[in-house]
């Protein structure tokens, strides 16, 4: 589960890319559920890093769920055309039940 | 009509005092909170652009902003002198980008979340974008003027 938090623009995407990329390769998973629910603003470099790990988890056969998306952050998850790759959940449980 | 103009550095984390400063001047008009989101998405890329493909992540370089506002109506005008574009057209499509981690999309949420749009750029000459919304007008994608 990847819980970021604050304002996700390019100033942090490097840090999230090598932080998220590390968590994976060390746990050796490909599901990732990201919790928005702390995300105050994203752009579309924050964007860029869940696509990233989207193309990354489905090359390993896993799945990117998101939830928890204010109304900024749902609104440009829609004008990107994200929300059509990946599923959204209402809760991190709900997301997690489809994981396992 | 009410004006400023800020040049700060082209280091990322002034990405995010582009945009707060935008929001806190054009707020003096009508606009509402998720107005003012989507202002800042606008000035958020617009300024990375400027950074990440203008100076190729050169933080030593110089960001301009120039804002105005009168009769409900702000413009933004976001320069740079950096490489500029060779094919404005081709970049302006959505989703056009060299770079997989990127989604190219940053002329694309400029538009949706503008009155008015347009790029000007010369390669080796840095690229002007200017962009420009109405206070309480009823909401569509920008035009993008040539």
């Amino acid at each position: 589960m990847v819980v970021p938090a604050g304002e996700i623009d390019m100033s942090v995407t490097d840090a999230l890319r090598r932080d998220v990329d590390r968590a994976l390769e060390q746990n050796g998973v490909s599901n990732i559920v990201f919790d928005l629910a702390g995300v105050s603003f994203v752009d579309s470099s924050g964007l860029g890093v869940i696509l990233g790990r989207y193309k990354k988890a489905a090359a390993a056969g896993g799945r990117v769920f998101l939830t928890g998306a204010g109304p900024q952050v749902r609104r440009v998850l829609e004008l990107s055309g994200l929300l059509t790759l990946m599923e959204e959940h209402p809760s991190v449980e709900h997301a997690l039940s489809k994981i396992s | 009509m009410n004006r400023a103009v800020i040049e700060f550095s082209s280091q990322a984390e002034n990405v995010a005092f582009a945009r707060v400063t935008v929001a806190a001047f054009v707020s003096q008009i009508d606009f509402t909170l998720p107005d003012l989101e989507e202002i800042k998405v606008a000035v958020s890329e617009a300024v990375s652009n400027a950074i990440i493909h203008g100076y190729e992540n050169n933080p030593n370089k110089v960001v301009r902003l120039e804002i105005s506002i009168a009769d409900e109506y702000m413009e933004l005008v976001v320069t740079d002198s950096g490489k500029g574009i060779e094919d404005i057209q081709k970049a302006l499509e959505p989703a056009y980008s060299t770079d997989p981690e990127r989604m190219g999309l940053g002329f694309s949420f400029m538009r949706s979340f503008m009155d008015k749009f347009s790029v000007q750029s010369e390669p080796g000459k840095g690229t002007r974008v200017i962009m420009s919304r109405r206070a309480g007008a009823p909401r569509r994608a920008a035009v993008t003027e040539q």
